[in-house]
């Protein structure tokens, strides 16, 4: 597996990161290294072998659906970097 | 002049003691102060801790029933939410961020009468083994200086080393309580996965996160465990399986355990030849002592690591996606033209340390389309894999014992721009997490070079009294 500038570019995009052209070229090192050393799996055979996704032995943990709040409006908007009484705001999404 | 040794100890001391709480609380003030440069602590809460001192010491005095941990200071790893109070997981991009609630490990211990004394430095975001990954600088390992204190949870292990708290709660994801536990020579326990409730704990990878503890004794671990372990209904894959009284049930006398170790792990020639050798002499002193020691195969050794970043990183990239500088945490300056997509880039672009992109990048491309398959969904077999031969040692055997890492705490700046060979400091402690069982690091050997060291020990799902009983037993033979 060959990591391009393009590699990078698309992976960033997709992880909403940014590198400069300094950045790029030291990440792009690590993650080809990155890369080769977990290709070493290939070595295993898998065949047949179903894919664990969960951890625990548990199934289906159900409760009551009692109604009761989470937290306030207020405290959900207390650590937002920008804010009015009643929304998170961000730049305008829907273009003029 | 207060001096602690255990909780078992203090308590009688607080007995005897009617301004015991404050004293033992300005005693540690003062230590932390003394010891600032260590970096172990990023916030302390001193007047709060001082406060609830005296409300404890008062408690006492009007002979109210006492809570477990009555008095014990705790130190919470920056990954940790104590409501009311900042955490950061030591990153820029969570400056400021106050949390609204409280971890429910923390809510149990609080409920106990612990007096929680700080936040601890650590690795950003849990991801790292040295601690020279924080947002707020370097932790130094108390017993030198010019060495790391292992990570992620560096500084709460440093904590309880230099003296500066009597517990800390770390989180442990691939050995980040076991492996500075080890480097500081401290215990550190890493309970089954679900053991302990996640919940208020910032997550790192999912299916691998467990709130860990550092303690000077086990002991003083099993006694924090019993507190914090147990079901929760904020976090489904907290366990409902009952939790024992660990501190009470822990059986000092000598049950003949049957005792596995992997030949490859004691083979590999990443380890330290003094504490290969070090911990064959101890195999023998165990086997003298009565208990069966004996050598199993274990092939997928090699494999272990890539596994397991191969996972982590996946479900760090998508936990992760949750900083984006809208709902709390840092949010860069935007310029006029600048939309959305441009202010989740900037923020996380300046927020996130160089080791965490790294990581959520590889997370990324691991679970991207067309990569899924051959990467993620392998290393998911691969993890199936090891569970199946996992169950199948411990049909046999009773606890699976290693080196916890494969050297000694190393210097400052001597590994860091590497991140395989960081990686490779987690060789023996990732398996755990992959399994789910529960591990610890106790405090058995020392170094020629003056470092200290420990081993591994190991048990099955939800077996932490075993686990306990026999690091206890262990630590008798402490050569």
């Amino acid at each position: 597996m060959q990591v391009t500038d393009t590699t990078i570019d698309n992976l960033a995009h997709l992880a909403r990161l940014r590198f400069n052209e300094d950045e790029k070229g030291s990440i792009k090192k690590d993650l080809q290294n990155m890369i080769a050393f977990v290709e070493q799996l290939k070595e295993i055979d898998t065949t047949g072998v179903e894919p664990l996704l969960h951890m625990s032995d548990t199934e289906n943990v159900l409760r009551d659906d009692v109604i009761k709040g989470s937290i306030s409006r207020e405290d959900a908007l207390k650590n937002a970097p920008l804010k009015d009484e009643e929304f998170f705001k961000v730049p305008t999404v829907i273009k003029k | 002049m207060f001096s602690f040794q255990s909780i078992k100890n203090y308590q009688t001391f607080l007995a005897e003691n009617s301004d015991g709480c404050s004293v033992a609380v300005n005693h540690y003030l003062s230590e932390i102060e003394k010891n600032k440069h260590l970096n172990s602590f990023l916030e302390v809460f001193a007047a709060e801790a001082l406060q609830s001192a005296k409300e404890l010491d008062a408690k006492r005095k009007a002979g109210k029933p006492l809570g477990k941990l009555h008095g014990v200071l705790i130190a919470l790893k920056d990954v940790i939410c104590y409501k009311d109070h900042q955490v950061s997981a030591s990153s820029k991009i969570l400056t400021n961020f106050t949390s609204i609630y409280n971890a429910t490990a923390v809510e149990k211990l609080l409920a106990e009468d612990a007096i929680i004394i700080g936040r601890n430095n650590c690795d950003e975001f849990a991801m790292g083994s040295s601690n020279e990954n924080s947002a707020f600088g370097i932790v130094k390992n108390a017993i030198d200086e010019t060495r790391v204190p292992g990570g992620s949870s560096g500084g709460s292990a440093v904590a309880v080393q230099a003296g500066l708290s009597m517990i800390s709660l770390g989180s442990d994801t691939g050995g980040s309580v076991r492996q500075p536990a080890d480097f500081c020579g401290v215990v550190g326990l890493k309970p089954t996965y679900g053991r302990v409730s996640r919940y208020g704990l910032i997550a790192y990878a999912s299916s691998f996160d467990q709130i860990g503890i550092f303690a000077n004794t086990v002991d003083d671990a099993a006694l924090v465990l019993e507190i914090i372990a147990g079901a929760d209904d904020f976090d489904s894959t907290a366990s409902e399986q009952k939790v024992p009284f660990y501190s009470s049930e822990l059986k000092e006398e000598k049950k003949s355990y049957r005792i596995a170790y992997f030949k490859q792990a004691l083979e590999h020639p990443g380890l330290d030849k003094e504490i290969a050798s070090s911990i064959q002499t101890y195999i023998q002193t165990l086997k003298d002592a009565g208990y069966i020691v004996e050598t199993v195969d274990f092939d997928l050794l090699n494999y272990i690591v890539p596994t397991y970043y191969i996972l982590t990183t996946a479900e760090a990239s998508s936990n992760l996606s949750r900083f984006d500088g809208v709902k709390y945490g840092y949010r860069a300056d935007l310029n006029k033209e600048d939309d959305l997509t441009e202010l989740y880039k900037k923020s996380r672009s300046e927020g996130f340390g160089k080791e965490v992109q790294r990581r959520i990048l590889l997370g990324t491309f691991v679970l991207s389309s067309g990569y899924y398959d051959a990467y993620f969904t392998k290393a998911q077999q691969v993890r199936r894999m090891l569970c199946d031969q996992t169950k199948k040692i411990f049909e046999e055997y009773d606890a699976i014992i290693s080196p916890t890492v494969p050297t000694t705490a190393f210097k400052i700046g001597e590994k860091s721009d590497d991140p395989i060979e960081m990686f490779l400091a987690d060789i023996y402690t990732v398996y755990a997490n992959l399994v789910g069982i529960p591990g610890i690091s106790i405090p058995l050997f020392k170094h020629s070079n003056g470092m200290p060291f420990g081993l591994q020990v190991m048990t099955k799902h939800f077996d932490e009294l075993s686990l306990l009983s026999l690091s206890k037993q262990m630590m008798q033979l402490k050569p």
